[in-house]
């Protein structure tokens, strides 16, 4: 059994639409996991879940082989950032992160040494006896992870804590959270919307979409082999064609060209789908070979690096980017190559 | 342009129509007269004097200081808790049970007044102390439940959610985490609700008899005899100490929030 286990958890607020169905969880130890998805899929319902400030309708929720799903939340003592960090005005920022262990009783020079070492190990030592109103966005949010860490939970939960900040910055906080997780070895729930960030960060993903979860998974294993068309499409594939199964990695599209696929074709799927990158334009081949299709482009647009392509085919509209090498035109006949070993079926 | 002009001049007009009755009670205050009179003869700080030297003046206005601060501490022990749960909890109904907490500042005075004393003078035969304390609870309620209860809904939950994770439990999150961070929508509401308390009339003169008379009471039975200034100088001493309060209130949470 894993060390934290959530089993067909449901939860509904009005009784009659369920926001959580049968969603199941498990994480090891040590791991940071995150629970990406779209706006209202659930991500922040089921953190709260776990956290102990919902309770579900259905199902069990377990860590270190304990049922907790009964157990209220100021028992549970898991360590959780919010978005909107949360600090305690009317505290300083010692006293913010001295909070949970005050409560706990513990002698003042425990908790003295406990808030030193990790007002050090967040770089936030200068600050102490500042309030929460004189730092930036990025020193409160190290205030309120610092605040989470400091009880030594056995479970660190965090709903989107880097969405206020600006770019550089979330980078930046990203890898500095991840440090601290794995210096401190903290089994830790993150919620977020931003694929690169979850990517970068987690140790697995449980990408969710309406109170489900889709795929669970490492970051790369869902980058590559997207099991379902959601997954595959939050996570920029864009091209989605119509095929008919002929045998095992053989596929036939409405216009009779032959597909293969060397990357997953064992299941009972039909759809198949490519990021616009790694289609190719190509030159001397012939339209009529395994794995093309020719095609007139109806839309350039430039992005920068590269330019990409709206392409009208036989198969449908597909998206390509290519860089600048050769430049083609509106108007322009081409041949796509879709290589086998890039084509997904989902 | 011209239509600021004329606006402003509008403003004028009100704000002197509001105002100018007030400066005349302060100028009739230093009159020698033995009347009201404007413009004065003379000018004397006598009145002001003869103030503290009535002797039911002085009563009444310990009885009124003491009902009005007393309904606000009640008004605030009662009153904070269900701000709280009516901002927190998503009760059933809980929209009709805020108008019904708000209800005294719709319902007339006089008819609050007359109610209590139906209810509670005649009917419970309770004493009148208990009958006025009671009724300047109700006074209290509503400014108390409108102000810290704006002041809660202003208050971010999740910093009451990230104290239970920490370990508080219901009670103690309440204590040392909303508390601290509502206290100056409690000021505010202790101040508002005492002047409204310490200015009200109507409940004031239905629970007021023999040996218990509250000063806007005392006040109004003085007039119907004598019509001298001292009348006046009461009115700028209440005038001040009003002043004086709104300031600190300004000062603390700002009036915009809490009219
Ligand atoms: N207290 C509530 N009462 C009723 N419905 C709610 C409540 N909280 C959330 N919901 C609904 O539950 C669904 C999931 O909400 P949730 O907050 O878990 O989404 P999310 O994945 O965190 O989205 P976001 O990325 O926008 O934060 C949404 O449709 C939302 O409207
Ligand atoms: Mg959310």
């Amino acid at each position: 059994m894993s060390y934290v286990e959530l089993k067909d958890i449901r939860v509904s607020y009005d009784h009659k639409n369920d926001i959580l169905k049968d969603l199941n969880l498990s994480i090891e130890k040590g791991e940071l996991v995150s629970l990406l998805g779209p706006s209202g899929c659930g991500k922040t319902t089921t953190l709260r879940v776990i956290a102990g400030l919902i309770n579900p309708n259905d199902g069990e929720f377990l860590v270190d082989s304990q049922n907790l799903t009964k157990v209220p939340v100021h028992k549970r003592k898991f360590g959780m950032v919010f978005q909107s960090y949360a600090l305690f005005p009317h505290l300083t920022i010692r006293e913010n992160v001295a909070f949970g262990l005050k409560l706990r009783k513990e002698k003042k020079n425990v908790i003295d040494q406990k808030v030193k070492d990790i007002l050090a190990i967040t770089g936030l030592e200068e600050l102490g006896d500042r309030y929460p109103k004189q730092l930036s966005g990025g020193q409160r949010q190290r205030v309120a992870l610092a605040r989470a860490l400091v009880i030594e939970p056995k479970l660190l939960l965090l709903d989107e804590p880097l969405s206020n900040l600006d770019a550089k910055l979330r980078v930046a906080m990203r890898i500095e959270i991840k440090r601290i997780q794995s210096q401190l070895g903290i089994t830790s729930v993150f919620v977020t919307h931003d694929q690169e960030e979850c990517f970068s960060i987690s140790d697995k993903v449980a990408v969710m979409n309406k109170g489900i979860i889709e795929q669970f998974d490492t970051p790369e294993e869902i980058y590559k082999n997207p099991k379902t068309e959601f997954v595959a499409r939050f996570i920029g594939f864009e091209n989605f064609f119509q095929l008919t199964r002929v045998e095992e990695g053989k596929y036939k599209a409405g216009d009779g060209t032959i597909f293969l696929s060397t990357r997953q074709w064992e299941t009972d799927k039909r759809t198949g789908t490519i990021r616009p990158d790694d289609i190719d334009i190509v030159t001397g081949t012939e339209p009529n070979e395994n794995n093309t299709v020719s095609g007139t482009v109806k839309v350039r647009t430039f992005l920068g690096k590269s330019y990409q392509y709206e392409i009208e085919t036989p198969i449908g509209a597909l998206l390509v980017n290519e860089s600048d090498d050769v430049i083609y035109q509106v108007g322009d006949s081409v041949t796509l190559s879709i290589p086998a070993h890039k084509l997904i079926i989902v | 342009m011209r239509k600021q002009i004329g606006l402003k001049i509008f403003a004028g007009l009100v704000f002197a129509f509001l105002f100018v009755p007030l400066l005349i009670i302060v100028v009739t205050s230093f009159g020698t007269n033995s009347t009201i009179q404007f413009p004065i003869q003379g000018f004397t700080l006598d009145w002001y004097g003869k103030v503290f030297e009535n002797q039911s003046f002085v009563n009444s206005f310990l009885l009124s200081l003491q009902i009005a601060f007393w309904g606000t501490v009640l008004a605030l022990l009662v009153g904070v808790p269900a701000a709280y749960s009516l901002a927190r909890h998503s009760i059933f109904g809980r929209n009709w049970i805020k108008s019904f907490f708000l209800s005294p500042t719709i319902v007339p005075g006089l008819v609050v007044g007359y109610s209590l004393y139906q209810f509670i003078v005649i009917q419970l035969q309770f004493p009148l102390i208990q009958g006025l304390l009671l009724g300047h609870f109700l006074i209290c309620l509503p400014y108390v439940i409108r102000v810290v209860g704006s002041t809660i809904e202003q208050l971010d939950g999740s910093i009451e959610e990230v104290s239970w994770t920490l370990g508080c439990t219901k009670l103690q999150a309440f204590m040392k985490v909303v508390l601290p961070n509502i206290t100056s929508g409690i000021f505010a509401s202790f101040m508002l609700a005492f002047i409204n308390s310490f200015n009200n009339i109507p409940v004031s003169q239905f629970l007021s008899g023999p040996g218990v008379t509250m000063l806007p009471t005392s006040l109004m039975n003085y007039i119907e005899y004598n019509y001298d200034p001292s009348v006046s100088a009461l009115s700028v001493i209440l005038m001040l100490g009003t002043v004086v309060l709104m300031f600190v209130i300004e000062k603390t949470l700002g009036l915009a929030s809490i009219s």
